[in-house]
């Protein structure tokens, strides 16, 4: 008898709690998901009843998702395209979250940290035009640095991704080759070299290999203490990857369009990391479910004013001021 | 031959099924007054006819559901890979390139990927495995059979994903600077092994497929080894055979129906390998001659692109690798089954 009362009790609580929680579901990209589940399980927690899922399937995943309304917001690496924009049943808008970059590392015993990478060199050795790390066009900007007569053992990643989408949009501004040969994207034709599934292979790859070379998320070279190399930017200053860095790429842009649909890499400025990128959010502007949108314009002002702040402990670097006050003014618009 | 022993009696009980000695013992038995359960309870209930019908009926569903859900498979895939295949055609299948970015897609490369690795998985994995198994069962002693069984059944339990792990950071260094400059040295000429050694490549694809596969086929051939009857082995060492003459005669020629079987099986699964694969096979879609150059397979292509592919020729080009897969899959297990029954043909007691 207890034990009836006990279950029929817990069903009550149950269904009472199922009824009051909302439940918000979001999909897509893989390279913000550590801050993203971050900023989902803090909000769930400060917020009773709300609950937000997000299942990192990629950024293409994400914007078909969404885009055909299966679920409440979407999220990518790249932005959209007009075509996709058009394509989709819902009306969306980007919301810039964080900024992140790509950095390329090496293996080469004796050299350390900071090898410096000409934008052309970095474009050429990936074309396969340089393919020894003693060219002269490398040695040329590392004076000082014993470069051995090796071959490069170029890696790329695999799998679609948004950091090859940075790199190969970077690559792609800085070289005319790269843009009217393998061009930017998720995945592309690569014309040299060999590929490893998720950054995990190509650090393994390249930690393995003496002479090799790729390129993975800042993240995840400094969180395993990888070698990374400096780019030169457009003001003609070499800078290493870093947070500070990537900041300021963000704020260089000094007329952000209205939808956000913007590139950073190769930005200008003095400061500026050259291989960066904003990561969005894809939100509808009208939810089909009032209360649901209700839910996620409020999650967003709070990610405005106190996520951003969380940032940076996960190496993300943060929206710059002005770009996030314009964001809010975006979010205060949302139906 | 205490076995043989219980064998014939087994045998001499079942010939003699109409012998005065065991009517005596079934009416011995059906004196008794209480019937057995297993009689009161067939007797208990009724006709059987309905529930037989029913029974045949849900049966023929079950058999039946393969063909569904193949059929269904299939109309999937040729769907999905519509636009793909309105685009390119047949020549999809035999066209060298790939690429996202301008959308323009082939196949060749991936499908080369994944029977070249394959073979080369089979290449290595079956004198092993076969080898395991003889020894296994004809001359193992008894203390070191279990564990040896054991373990090898246990290979085949682990997760593919560690394989790839571990190949990348085990076997992969392995290879680089042990395994492929001595065969660069020895076999360099034959073009199969020449070129940049990455380590990485497709055979390191190979090598990890054989391993994976290892387990699968030898302890199915163990079964069917230990399960020749022993009459035979000994009545080919009764007539004056070695120990290897018995086994090629007594033992692999009688086994080998099921020996062909187990290769299949290892086949399927080195065909439709996906994680260790695509970890360590370099992911490039080129065929080359050098078995140290970077490949790709279907099954790797399809797991590595899916998530990301946006545009709508794209995805659908990716589903038409999983056709291409999946009849190459059809089309290997039929040419296997085709195998099967010309080995099998043969009368069975033949030595050469």
């Amino acid at each position: 008898m207890r034990k009836k009362l006990l279950i029929v009790s817990a069903l009550t609580v149950l269904a009472a709690t199922s009824s009051l929680a909302q439940k918000i579901n979001g999909a897509g990209a893989t390279f913000p998901y550590p801050i993203y589940s971050k900023w989902f399980s803090e909000y769930s927690a400060a917020h009773q009843g709300i609950q937000i899922n997000y299942q990192s399937i990629g950024s293409g995943g994400g914007i078909r998702q969404v885009s055909v309304g299966t679920v409440d917001f979407g999220a990518s690496d790249g932005p959209m395209s007009d075509a996709q924009l058009a394509e989709s049943k819902v009306k969306l808008v980007h919301i810039p979250t964080v900024v992140g970059a790509v950095v390329p590392i090496y293996n080469l015993p004796g050299v350390g940290q900071g090898l410096k990478f000409a934008p052309d060199v970095l474009a050429d050795i990936y074309l396969g035009k340089i393919s020894n790390w003693s060219d002269a066009r490398i040695a040329k900007d590392n004076s000082g640095v014993k470069l051995p007569n090796q071959e490069i053992f170029v890696v790329h990643r695999s799998d679609g991704s948004g950091t090859t989408y940075i790199f190969t949009d970077y690559l792609s501004k800085v070289s005319n080759d790269w843009k009217g040969g393998p061009g930017k994207g998720t995945a592309v034709n690569w014309p040299k070299g060999i590929g490893g599934k998720g950054n995990e292979a190509i650090a393994g790859m390249v930690r393995q290999m003496p002479g090799a070379m790729g390129y993975v998320e800042l993240i995840y070279a400094l969180q395993n203490k990888i070698p990374y190399g400096a780019v030169r930017n457009v003001s003609g200053n070499w800078v290493s990857g870093s947070i500070e860095g990537v900041t300021q790429a963000a704020a260089s842009v000094k007329s952000m369009p209205a939808d956000y649909r913007v590139s950073i890499t190769n930005a200008p400025g003095k400061d500026s990391y050259p291989i960066s990128s904003f990561t969005w959010l894809l939100i509808p502007v009208k939810a089909q479910d009032g209360s649901k949108g209700k839910v996620i314009k409020e999650f967003l002002q709070w990610m405005l004013d106190h996520g951003q702040s969380e940032a940076a402990a996960l190496y993300y670097a943060p929206l710059p001021k002005e770009v996030a006050n314009k964001v809010r003014g975006t979010v205060a618009g949302l139906q | 031959m205490v076995l043989v022993k219980i064998k014939l009696q087994e045998a001499g009980v079942a010939g003699q099924s109409g012998s005065p000695s065991r009517g005596r013992t079934r009416s011995g038995v059906d004196s008794q007054p209480e019937p057995s359960l297993v009689r009161k309870f067939l007797l208990s209930r009724g006709s059987s006819a309905f529930a037989d019908r029913t029974f045949r009926g849900l049966m023929l569903l079950c058999a039946f559901s393969i063909f569904g859900i193949v059929a269904l498979i299939a109309t999937e895939l040729v769907l999905r890979s519509q636009m793909s295949i309105n685009k390119f055609g047949m020549a999809f299948f035999f066209r060298q390139i790939w690429d996202p970015v301008s959308g323009d897609f082939g196949a060749l490369p991936f499908i080369y990927g994944t029977l070249a690795s394959s073979f080369l998985a089979l290449l290595i994995a079956v004198p092993l495995a076969i080898g395991l198994a003889i020894f296994l069962t004809e001359m193992c002693p008894r203390f070191l059979r279990s564990p040896l069984a054991f373990i090898t059944e246990l290979l085949a339990a682990i997760p593919s994903v560690v394989y790839g792990l571990w190949a990348i950071f085990v076997l992969v260094p392995i290879l680089r600077e042990h395994v492929n400059p001595v065969l660069a040295k020895t076999l360099g000429w034959t073009g199969l092994f020449s070129g940049p050694n990455f380590g990485i490549g497709m055979l390191a694809a190979g090598v990890i497929l054989a391993i994976m596969i290892l387990p699968i086929i030898s302890s199915l051939t163990r079964e069917v080894m230990t399960s020749v009857p022993h009459t035979q082995r000994e009545a080919v060492l009764a007539l004056g055979a070695t120990r290897w003459e018995m086994i090629r005669m007594g033992v692999l020629r009688n086994a080998r129906i099921g020996i062909v079987g187990s290769i299949i099986l290892g086949l399927g699964r080195a065909l439709g390998e996906t994680m260790a694969v695509t970890m360590v096979i370099g992911n490039r879609p080129e065929i080359a001659k050098s078995l140290f150059a970077p490949g790709y397979s279907m099954a790797a292509v399809i797991a590595s692109e899916f998530t990301e592919a946006s545009d709508d020729l794209y995805l659908s080009a990716l589903m038409e690798i999983g056709l291409a897969l999946f009849i190459v899959t059809i089309v290997v297990n039929a040419l296997a089954r085709l195998l099967v029954w010309a080995v099998t043909r043969g009368t069975p007691a033949r030595i050469n």
